[in-house]
């Protein structure tokens, strides 16, 4: 099964868990509510989950992920590092009409992606995370829903706004074909 | 007898698939076994994409369309796989930090022998006598981000050579190195060449330091078309280089402003070779009198004082240890040093990207004295502005006109004002017929230029430029220092840290030598790099001008480097 | 180099393990742990994970940070269980032993306390394991490591990649959060946080489109060399397992058969003693 990946594909998990990473453990905007900070990185997971597929999308945020908790010190917290795979899995899917390397990043495929995102979003956080946290730590119900739908709203704001100024950045710098004339 | 033909250009021609234009017309070129040959041209003649070709990227993973043939080894490279070719030509890319992918030294050496499932024993063996050949047997298990530059560049050699390949391809090996470490990453090469008998084609417009060590042809390129294919003292024995836009050694230009004519009999390939005549060195002596010495301007006053600074970092490094220096107003100051000398550190601490233990930082600007330590980041910004080494650190819009307003549009400017200035800076920095383009489009340097557009937007009085003309050709690093060179005539300062001895000796005022977080040398380019002691510790090179001021019996060398300087530019400009 | 991972190099019999059993070890302790609420067996396994920490000769304030990092989440996740559902603990032992009635619906019962102390258990019986494993392995070894376990060398390749580049892309990070500081962006809180938004978008986009750009050089540089071109490939940080690693990996298999034996033997995960 794994015989498909190509080594771009290889290296960009790899790059993209680094850059996962690095946005988890430094780059974070405070936010108005204190003490909570708006996490940057599905912003990155989305537009690579939109660029690399679903597979890359599921490896980038569960190495990702899974290195992050390795060297913060809180333990992995496992249910959180799956739903992180699973929303690079699933934006991947559902982004897999948008052809970002073509160059086209327009109103259609921006309302695509962010569509993705967010039902990627619901999944991984209202579904996925606080079944495994019932599963795994028997956690109260009413809290890890509670969390998972604050984590997925907020989740769904700053990917909206980073990934798809990623998308738009990416697909502009690709320059189309005989597009590229001097002017005076 | 010919020697067995590795490589094999027939009318071919390439298109990349985003280009309306070919890049590469009809080349038709022939390496043969254990030849060493440098592939030389300005940036965009395709030199690049003939290495590309060599080592398989184009087709495998460039796209385009190919016309003609390229043989290697009597086979086509389109019916080759990639892996196949990888076997036979080795690659070292121009971009160390991206072909090192071990985590360590040792297994980044042994990648290639990882992939062909080496067992561990022989594995590690091998990887040992690697190292040992390019000398880094010491730092086997050190990460890349502790390997300078030029250690760097001797594992990405190693990591080819465990491959035993049949050709060395070296893409601008010269770039990110020192002069000194420049100098041994040439005498590396030839040795490699020398022991294994393999062919090696070095990629690089600089063309000078190439010729340290003997190559036996030269291919000179220009839009595509390959236009000279010679051996060293012929071609520079032709005004092609200078037509090509490629910079020749500055003695062969020195013997020429002199009268002496440039013939492959005098070996005019090195320094160490060129045989002259009596009446030729005459000659030379002659135009040394007869030149004037250009006027230098003095400073008035300091726009920066440096007093007492000191800094170490976490790790222990003492990158300043008691700087004091001023700056003055209106000069083009030069600094220079090995990689971790502490220069990029002294620009950090005037920045305020790092804070001094001690020592101060005086400004005196249009606002009046002030002391540095009381301005954040920001508010230095509004007096002294920075460029990156690398412009794709800085550049974060995707169209060149927004990139370069993003500065005023965050001070707030009208949009008015904003088209006015941002429309003035991309004329001066000749970006203005790009204007519309999308940044990524942009070369390297266009690139480079952009960001310095991006700052220039925002009126300073101190620029400070992180190797402003690395990979540069000449046409760009003229361009580039001469745009400069009007700026710092206009009344900005501009401190640049760079490699680049010819900045130093043809554009810097003054240049401030570092060396283990010391400035050891103050002085104008011409004075440092003909003083061999501080040439050895601050790992440079000394200039062939004043080799071949000694040569030809001048009894003050520095004085004939300054004139030369002088004139050329004269010239040039 | 940022040691972002904490590795600690020292001679113990902890470090003598290979990565790969290790690796084996902290994952099947961690599933062990998770599937049980055994009480006594919890602090068993805390027990074992302290002797393993005694023996790694890693010194407690080595990895004080990380410790600190722990206490507080743990701390934090308590007291939000605790706010949001003080009865938890009696749904779950379907018995009621109130000791304290601190306010409304806020008492204190002694189920509630024995599932709190679970819920501590679970994370003192796993985090010095985890904790152990970044600290007592070379991150070098990580990814043959992970090869050996059966995860495919390509995906192997992508942990080392990551490892590779994360001290690079930090300090990568630094410069251009420092250069666009400079060109006058700023992020301090006196700005809205639209304008925030902005502002990281000028360092991320320079960020994350470098790495796009370096995705490219890298794979031609590793497909230049050789990589991808066999079904299967050697590590020059592979070390070949012996006793130690057979037994540790058999002591995780043994946990775990503890935990699911508890489970089927009791009919539930939950060691109830009321």
């Amino acid at each position: 099964m794994k015989k498909g990946f190509s080594v771009r594909t290889i290296v960009a998990i790899g790059i993209g868990a680094a850059l996962f990473f690095v946005l988890a453990r430094f780059v974070s905007v405070p936010s108005p509510v204190p003490n909570t900070n708006i996490c940057t990185q599905y912003g990155l997971l989305a537009f690579m989950a939109a660029v690399f597929g679903p597979l890359a999308g599921l490896l980038i945020g569960f190495i990702g992920h899974w290195l992050t908790d390795l060297s913060a010190g809180w333990g992995v917290w496992w249910s959180w590092v799956i739903a992180s795979g699973v929303f690079g899995l699933l934006t991947g899917i559902a982004a897999k009409k948008i052809d970002l390397d073509d160059g086209e990043f327009g109103k259609k495929e921006l309302i695509r992606f962010n569509v993705a995102q967010a039902i990627a979003h619901i999944v991984s956080w209202i579904v996925v995370a606080p079944v495994l946290d019932i599963l795994i730590y028997a956690e109260p119900v009413n809290k890890v829903f509670l969390q998972g739908t604050v984590a997925a709203a907020v989740n769904i704001v700053t990917t909206a706004i980073i990934g798809s100024l990623l998308c738009f950045a990416y697909a502009k710098a690709k320059p189309k074909k005989d597009s590229l004339k001097k002017e005076q | 007898m010919e020697e067995e033909i590795l490589v094999e250009f027939n009318h071919f021609g390439f298109k990349y698939n985003a280009q309306a234009e070919p890049t590469l017309y009809d080349i038709s070129l022939k390496i043969r076994k254990g030849e060493k040959i440098l592939i030389a041209g300005p940036s965009g003649c395709g030199k690049s994409t003939i290495g590309s070709c060599l080592n398989g990227l184009i087709p495998f993973s460039f796209k385009g369309e190919t016309t003609g043939s390229l043989k290697i080894k009597g086979k086509e490279t389109g019916d080759m796989s990639i892996f196949e070719l990888s076997k036979i030509v080795g690659t070292v890319l121009q971009d160390s930090d991206a072909q090192f992918v071990g985590m360590t030294a040792a297994e980044d050496i042994a990648f290639a022998l990882e992939n062909d499932c080496i067992e561990t024993p022989e594995l590690h063996e091998r990887t040992e006598r690697v190292a040992k050949t390019v000398g880094v047997s010491e730092r086997l298990t050190h990460a890349p981000g502790e390997l300078s530059g030029g250690q760097k560049q001797r594992v990405s050699i190693g990591g080819i050579m465990v491959d035993n390949v049949e050709l060395y391809l070296f893409d601008e090996p010269l770039a990110n190195l020192d002069p000194a470490t420049g100098k041994q990453a040439i005498e590396l090469i030839d040795e490699i060449k020398n022991e294994t008998g393999a062919a090696v084609v070095i990629i690089e417009h600089r063309l000078e330091d190439v010729l340290w060590r003997d190559v036996d042809r030269i291919i000179l390129m220009q839009e595509g078309r390959i236009i000279a294919d010679l051996d060293p003292d012929t071609l520079l024995s032709t005004d092609l280089l200078r037509q090509a836009g490629v910079r020749e050694p500055l003695y062969v230009t020195a013997l020429k402003y002199a009268g002496v004519g440039i013939r492959p009999e005098i070996m005019p390939h090195s320094i160490n070779s060129l045989a002259l005549a009596p009446e030729e060195t005459e000659k030379v002596r002659e135009w040394f009198e007869h030149t004037p010495e250009a006027e230098q301007k003095k400073a008035e006053w300091p726009i920066l004082s440096v007093r007492g600074l000191e800094f170490e970092y976490p790790n222990g490094v003492k990158a300043a240890d008691n700087i004091n220096t001023d700056i003055g107003k209106g000069t083009l100051i030069a600094i220079a040093g090995r990689n971790g000398a502490g220069k990029s550190t002294f620009a950090k601490l005037i920045c305020g990207f790092e804070t001094p233990q001690s020592g101060t930082i005086t400004l005196f600007g249009k606002a009046g004295k002030s002391d540095l330590a009381k301005l954040s980041i920001k508010e230095r910004a509004d007096h002294i502005g920075y460029v990156m080494q690398n412009p794709n650190q800085m550049i974060s819009q995707t169209m060149i006109f927004d990139e370069v307003a993003m500065g005023l549009r965050s001070r707030k400017a009208s949009e008015d004002e904003i088209q006015v200035k941002v429309e003035k800076a991309l004329k001066i920095c000749g970006l203005y017929p790009f204007r519309n383009w999308p940044v990524s489009a942009l070369s390297f340097g266009q690139k480079k230029r952009v960001t310095i557009a991006s700052i220039l937007v925002l009126d300073p009085e101190v620029l400070i430029l992180d190797e402003p003309t690395a990979g540069q050709d000449f046409r760009h690093y003229t361009e580039i220092m001469e745009f400069l060179k009007q700026l710092n005539a206009d009344g900005l300062t501009i401190i640049m840290i760079t490699h680049d001895m010819h900045l130093m000796l043809e554009y810097a005022t003054r240049s401030i030598v570092y060396c283990d977080g010391k400035i050891v040398g103050d002085d104008t380019g011409a004075n440092i790099l003909t003083d061999p002691e501080l040439v050895e510790k601050a790992s440079l090179k000394e200039t062939s001008l004043f080799r071949l001021a000694l040569m030809c019996g001048i009894e003050t060398p520095r004085a004939f480097v300054q004139r030369f300087i002088d004139f050329d530019r004269a010239v040039r400009s | 180099m940022i040691n972002v991972f904490n590795y600690i190099d020292k001679d113990s019999p902890v470090h003598a393990l290979t990565g790969a059993s290790k690796c084996a070890c902290m994952i099947l302790w961690s599933v062990a742990a998770m599937m049980t609420f055994c009480t006594p067996y919890l602090i068993l396994l805390t027990a074992f994970a302290l002797l393993a920490f005694k023996l790694s000769k890693i010194k407690l304030k080595e990895v004080r940070v990380l410790l600190l990092f722990t206490l507080v989440f743990l701390f934090l996740n308590n007291v939000l269980i605790y706010l949001f559902s003080p009865e938890h603990g009696v749904e779950l032992y379907s018995s009621r032993h109130e000791i304290l009635h601190i306010a409304g619906r806020y008492n204190l019962t002694l189920e509630q306390g024995l599932y709190h102390l679970n819920v501590i258990l679970k994370y003192t019986s796993t985090v010095p394991v985890i904790i152990l494993f970044v600290a007592t392995t070379n991150p070098s070894e990580f990814a043959a490591s992970l090869n050996k376990l059966g995860v495919s060398y390509k995906v192997s390749y992508s942990v080392a990649l990551a490892l590779r580049y994360i001290p690079d892309t930090i300090s990568e990070y630094h410069d251009i959060s420092l250069a666009q500081q400079a060109r006058g962006i700023e992020m301090s809180k006196k700005e809205s946080l639209g304008k925030r938004l902005r502002a990281m978008s000028a360092i991320l986009i320079p960020l994350i489109m470098s790495g796009m750009e370096r995705i490219d050089t890298v794979a031609n540089a590793m497909e230049l060399r050789g990589f991808g071109k066999n079904r299967k490939r050697t590590w020059y940080m592979s070390r070949p397992f012996r006793a130690g690693d057979i037994a540790v990996i058999v002591l995780g298999i043994i946990m775990v058969a503890v935990s699911l034996a508890y489970t089927a033997y009791n009919g539930s995960r939950y060691w109830n003693p009321f």
